[in-house]
């Protein structure tokens, strides 16, 4: 669904805990490769004021940042990551237009959403390949 | 003769909800320590005082404004799921009031009811899943009957899921453990519609 010319799908990782959501981040764009180079990810994880917890203002302001023109996909880690993301999506003008939460696992997803991002495909496809994550069982 | 509600009613029960929070957040926080993750009181301290410092800066218009600005800023200042939780139950009734300059207390008892439904939509939980919703489903419910009638019915409400076992949040994770506590969700929303039914009773009416 990307437009034509529009850049990479961004990924905003909302995690609790700024350290989560920023080594999320680390690690998936370590193993996202080469692809067409990195696609903008940025983690929005914990309070301003550094504690647990989530920031509107935080996963606001890392969605527009991530925003080239073709979506941006939301993975949340629990409880108010979840909740403050849907209620942001409802308000309508909080998040750039084309902004999607993610029903993904939020390390396997967010690998799976950079990797996808960073090899070209759209929101769709990266919103499916995050989704696809909780396919893989581990036991 | 109907009493009406205009957006100064709306905005002074916010303050006053304000004001009770702040003076509750100790006991809220305690609930919440017991099977949460003692952050209640003070995520609805700082949601509610920016609510009342908002709502006294730029007051809004009409009822329904005044509802829709509360829940934007629960939102963006909670920083616990009581924010958006909050802020779609306020958000969601602000916008079913619409632009009525004043609304009778059927008309609130119906935004409210649309409110609390949107609540359940956003948590996916239920009543009997102890959280907030087990006072939120009864006061909106009561509310078509009295302020007081609502009050009574959250309070009860709260009352009601110390032997439930949690079935969502952190407290879930307790399992059989979260029973025997207090929901601290259940009671914040007990207290926001205590301060309701103050605030109507102020108002000289009751009914």
């Amino acid at each position: 669904m990307g437009a034509e010319g529009a850049g990479p799908v961004g990924v905003v990782l909302v995690s609790h805990s700024a350290a989560v959501a920023a080594a999320v981040a680390e690690l998936a764009l370590g193993l996202a490769g080469g692809g067409e180079g990195p696609p903008p990810v940025l983690p929005a994880g914990g309070t301003p004021d550094g504690g647990l917890g989530t920031s509107s203002e935080l996963i606001g302001a890392a969605a527009r940042a991530v925003d080239r023109g073709a979506g941006v996909a939301l993975l949340a880690d629990l409880g108010s990551a979840v909740l403050t993301v849907k209620a942001l999506l409802a308000e309508g003008d909080e998040l750039p237009g084309n902004s999607r939460l993610v029903d993904a696992p939020f390390v396997e997803g967010a690998v799976a959403a950079v990797v996808t991002a960073s090899a070209g495909g759209d929101l769709d496809a990266v919103v499916a390949a995050a989704s696809e994550a909780y396919s893989y069982r581990k036991a | 003769m109907t009493e009406t509600y205009g957006a100064e009613f709306l905005a002074r029960w916010l303050t006053a909800a304000a004001e009770d929070v702040d003076r509750e957040a100790d006991r809220l926080t305690d609930l919440d320590s017991a099977i949460g993750d003692a952050d209640h009181g003070a995520n609805l301290k700082r949601g509610f005082a920016a609510v009342a410092e908002t709502l006294a800066k730029e007051p809004p218009g009409t009822p329904g404004a005044v509802l829709t600005t509360a829940g934007r800023q629960l939102i963006s200042t909670v920083g616990g799921a009581s924010g958006p939780l909050y802020g779609t139950l306020l958000r969601s009734a602000g916008k079913a009031l619409g632009d009525e300059e004043r609304v009778g207390r059927e008309r609130l008892a119906e935004a409210f009811g649309a409110g609390v439904e949107a609540v359940a939509r956003l948590g996916g939980a239920q009543v009997g899943d102890k959280t907030m919703l087990d006072a939120l489903v009864p006061a909106a419910e009561a509310l078509r009957e009295s302020f007081a009638a609502a009050r009574a019915a959250a309070e009860e409400g709260a009352l009601a899921t110390v032997p439930l076992r949690a079935r969502k949040g952190r407290a879930s994770y307790l399992g059989e453990r979260s029973v025997g506590h207090r929901d601290p969700g259940a009671t914040s929303s007990a207290l926001l519609f205590a301060a309701l039914a103050d605030t109507a009773a102020e108002e000289g009416e009751e009914g």
